[in-house]
């Protein structure tokens, strides 16, 4: 088995607002496993973008706050690092493609200039020439396949479209040669045809540069032709994770179940019922298992004890108590 | 049956053009298709396609530039404003955002109230009771009366939305993509709704979406368009059993799918490549042209004419080219 | 019916409740509210709660002129032997009430001028409208406030007039940018085609979305009245003695600076109060106002 490149342990985040804390992440555990691409689906609100920021230290604080938990990459704790060494984990371990590209890009500088600070920035040590900067800039718009990069580095993000500031957003954090890529719904924005171009593109990137990778969607079926590994995330927490194939194949989880169950087929089976209820109130949530109002399978202690992860068969992994010993 | 049932919408070459500073936006370009009582006809493309503008030029929101919508007969190609007061009864939509479809200064009792107002359907008295009513028949308790937009969910709010739109008792319902921003368990709460009460209030839709596995289960024909022209309808089964436009193929081929049964359905890769092109610079010829894994040399030169490919089933594609000519 | 009315009473409570705890998590707001509530009593009650109401008007006594502040005379007295505070007070009177008159002339045409052309951009009333309104922008007020008050008679009437003028195309500008930007909202767009009013959609569906913008610039702008209303009294053209106005007084003390400091000094500190109690309250008014998201 390859080692651990990033291991969320036992994270609690909560926001700091009027009237209490939003608890937001809930004993979050997540490995990420060295070359290995990871999918953390989930629905709106349910707490993936904040598990990322966090991982990035990037996570506005107040209000946030973590209360207890680590996050080890490579086997240091981030949480613990000064802003020296986050800043280095930010520079080449870690990097992140956001959801609107739009926003992730600065739309007063061009492509250039934005593409080649970021290159330079994670080379602190090994000083670059402007030469050499370059170079690696039109390297990295070849590697996501935009077309005449000499032309695309005078440009600025406003006269390109969505699906080539989003090739942008990889080719800048591609180049940095981070070890883990975090993708933050990099597709939701973009149409079919573009998304299953991008993801094919950042597919074939990841493999060559041997990075691992988080993908945070909240679509099942990206999740399901793109990663090697699933965590599913209901509230602030992992309800289950499994080999994709697996989890598809064989989902444990009601919640799992239910999702899956909800997402429009192509063979055309109907449109099944949903999930009954919304997801819950933050500032007060559910004890025990934060899925038990809405579970259809709720026993007695589903409402008292949160479950742990329990193992079933291999790499399996299920936070219910129906699956417990 | 289909035959038996009769048209409540025809539109007959529909053109939208935008003038901007960078030249005329051809958002609609010739655009026919008609749709029968009782049916949900679904409208797929991408951004930029000109589906959503297609939607509001059948409610009025702009006029058109030229070609003619009918309702049951009746021509109604001009602006809302200039419509009859009745027909609009008849009309309704449910819009993409719900954040942006409510007022969030106006509590839900004055948002759904609204076009029973307008159109006088109750008195003072009543009103109230009826609007209950309507939240009761979106499945929304009737304490929401008095909450604003900004304290309920998304979901919600497409309720809210959906409540308002069949206040007034319309026979055609335009939904433009009412699911598009909302999560799969919610989706799949407005769609089962969406189709009761199609079954209920016998209601005609035009479903308007990107999502093709959604329309599988929703409409009962589909149409693609692209850059604003249709390049393929047909019913849904044969839709998905036998798609024929290239472009529909891509389209098919690039949906991410969760289980091995629908991957056997998706087309034998037909990579996506290429993107959109802006509807100011439409290419010559097919407009698909640009992007097409099978383009023919006809194709950078002369637009294809729709041909009935099978019964219901018109294709605009050189590839499939008019019954007379033998094949 | 009992019940509903008692439920539409706890409703318009709950709201009420939730519009003061927005209001006042900022305790320069509330700050605010009470100097301005503070003057509204003052100048209300001007003549039951000033100690010499006499001294409003053309009052003399010279034997009491030009006294420092004492227990007496806690503000001090004029060089006519007016009481100081008695004056301040029948001011504040005179401050409101020209800020007042000039709102109430100025944000009606000024709001529904911008809705409308805000509305209807693009067409031949959104030029007609913003191009005069343009016209009016270009000229500052307190400029034309003192050109038409110098050809004029130099009077309260006037000034108010002139700076009225000037005033609504604020108003026109500010709800005609929020106004061009919410017609293609989705909800002005669903009241369109189904069939409401142009009445309704400008002042139902647009115009409560203008609200706090309006009322954040009314308070402010009450206090920039008063300020520009005190300047003109200052140079003379606004309100004439004896009438009891802060702009005046100043304008009589500033020539006894710097050895009887008080006759001006005070009427000053009170303009900068009511000016900076409006400002406060204004910003407390946004706070309120602005729709949260959940």
């Amino acid at each position: 088995m390859a080692g651990e490149l990033l291991a969320i342990r036992d994270l609690h985040i909560g926001f700091e607002v009027y009237g209490g804390t939003l608890k937001v992440l809930n004993g979050v555990d997540l490995t990420v496993r060295e070359g290995e691409k990871v999918g953390l689906v989930g629905e709106t609100g349910c707490g993936k973008t904040t598990t990322a920021k966090s991982t990035l230290r990037i996570l506005p604080s107040p209000p946030a706050r973590i209360s207890k938990g680590e996050i080890l990459f490579r086997g240091e704790d981030i949480l613990k690092m000064g802003p020296k060494e986050v800043r280095r984990v930010q520079g080449q371990g870690i990097s992140m493609i956001f959801q609107d590209p739009t926003a992730a890009l600065n739309p007063v500088f061009t492509i250039g200039e934005q593409l080649m600070d970021a290159i330079r920035y994670s080379n602190s040590q090994g000083a670059l020439s402007k030469r050499e900067i370059r170079a690696r800039a039109i390297q990295a718009l070849k590697d996501v396949a935009l077309p005449d990069p000499e032309r695309i580095l005078e440009c600025y993000p406003i006269q390109l479209s969505g699906g080539m500031r989003q090739r942008i957003c990889i080719a800048m954090a591609i180049a940095t040669e981070s070890e883990l890529l975090i993708a933050d719904e990099p597709t939701t924005s973009l149409d079919v045809t573009i998304q299953a171009q991008v993801l094919r593109l950042l597919g074939n990137l990841v493999q060559e540069k041997e990075a691992s990778t988080i993908l945070i969607t909240h679509s099942l079926g990206v999740v399901r032709e793109w990663t090697d590994r699933v965590y599913v995330m209901y509230a602030g927490g992992m309800v289950e994770a499994a080999k994709t194939k697996e989890i598809f194949a064989n989902p444990l989880h009601p919640y799992t179940r239910l999702l899956m169950k909800a997402v429009p087929k192509l063979t055309g089976e109907g449109i099944a019922e949903g999930i009954p209820g919304r997801i819950p109130d933050y500032l007060n949530p559910p004890p025990g298992c934060r899925f038990h109002p809405r579970c259809p399978h709720a026993i007695p202690i589903c409402s008292q004890e949160q479950p742990p992860f329990f193992s079933r068969g291999d790499d399996h992994q299920v936070a219910c108590y129906l699956y417990e010993g | 049956m289909t035959t038996l049932a009769e048209e409540i919408l025809k539109v007959n070459d529909l053109k939208k053009y935008f003038r901007t500073s960078r030249g005329t936006v051809r958002a609609v370009d010739g655009v026919s298709f008609t749709i029968k009582e009782g049916e949900t006809l679904g409208l797929v493309g991408e951004s930029g396609s000109g589906k959503s503008t297609v939607a509001y030029v059948i409610m009025g929101i702009y006029p058109p530039t030229s070609g003619q919508i009918l309702f049951r007969g009746q021509d109604i190609s001009k602006e809302a404003r200039k419509r009859p007061k009745p027909l609009k009864k008849e009309i309704q939509i449910v819009f993409q955002d719900p954040g942006s479809s409510l007022n969030p200064r106006r509590t839900i009792k004055q948002i759904i109230e609204l076009p029973l107002k307008v159109h006088g359907l109750s008195r003072n008295m009543a009103r109230t009771e009826q609007v209950a009513r309507l939240l009761e028949m979106v499945e929304l308790p009737i304490d929401y009366l008095y909450k604003y937009p900004q304290a309920i969910g998304g979901g919600e709010k497409q309720m809210v939305a959906i409540a308002r739109a069949l206040a007034t008792s319309p026979s055609f319902v335009v939904l433009d993509e009412p699911t598009s921003a909302l999560d799969v368990s919610v989706q799949a709460k407005i769609i089962k709704l969406l189709m009761r009460l199609q079954q209920e209030l016998n209601l005609t839709y035009l479903f308007i979406t990107h999502d093709l596995s959604l329309m599988r289960n929703m409409a009962s024909r589909v149409a693609i368009m692209y850059l604003g022209k249709i390049c393929e309808v047909a019913p849904t089964v044969e839709f998905f059993q036998n798609p024929l436009h290239p472009y529909t193929k891509m389209l098919l081929s690039s949906i991410p799918v969760v289980s091995e049964e629908e991957e056997a359905l998706k087309p034998q890769r037909i990579i996506s490549t290429g993107e959109i092109p802006s509807p100011v610079n439409v290419p010559p010829g097919c407009s698909f042209h640009l992007r097409c894994p099978m383009k023919l040399e006809i194709c950078s030169k002369v637009d294809p004419k729709p041909t009935e490919v099978a019964e219901g089933h018109p294709v605009r594609c050189h590839l499939y080219p008019a019954q007379s000519e033998a094949r | 019916m009992e019940l509903a009315r008692s439920a539409a009473l706890s409703r318009r409570w709950e709201k009420a409740k939730r519009l003061w705890y927005k209001f006042s998590r900022n305790p320069l707001s509330i700050l605010g509210l009470v100097t301005v509530l503070l003057i509204g009593f003052v100048a209300a009650f001007a003549p039951f709660i000033s100690p010499y109401p006499k001294h409003a008007g053309g009052y003399v006594n010279f034997s009491e002129a030009s006294k420092p502040p004492s227990l007496k005379h806690l503000l001090g007295t004029d060089v006519f032997g007016r009481d100081v505070l008695s004056r301040i007070f029948f001011g504040y009177r005179f401050s409101l009430m020209m800020g007042v008159v000039v709102l109430a002339l100025v944000v009606p045409p000024g709001v529904t001028l911008g809705l409308l052309a805000g509305y209807l951009k693009g067409t031949w009333a959104d030029t007609l409208i913003m191009r005069i309104t343009d016209i009016f922008v270009a000229v500052p007020p307190l400029v034309l406030a003192l050109a038409v008050c110098s050809v004029l008679t130099p009077s309260v009437f006037n000034a108010m007039m002139a700076v009225s003028l000037m005033w609504w195309p604020w108003y026109c500008r500010m709800v005609y940018g929020i106004a061009s930007s919410l017609r293609n909202e989705f909800f002005v767009q669903a009241a369109e085609v189904t069939g409401a009013s142009r009445w309704h959609i400008l002042f139902r569906e647009i115009l409560p979305n203008c609200y706090a913008p309006i009322f954040t610039k009314m308070s402010l702008d009450m206090g920039w009245v008063i300020l520009i209303g005190s300047a003109l009294s200052f140079v003379g053209l606004g309100a004439q003695p004896p009438t009891p106005d802060l702009g005046t007084m100043l304008a009589d003390g500033a020539k006894y600076m710097p050895d009887q400091w008080w006759i001006a000094v005070f009427p000053a500190l009170a303009i900068m109060i009511v000016v900076l109690g409006f400002n406060l309250l204004g910003d407390g008014i946004r706070d309120m106002l602005e729709v949260e998201e959940v």
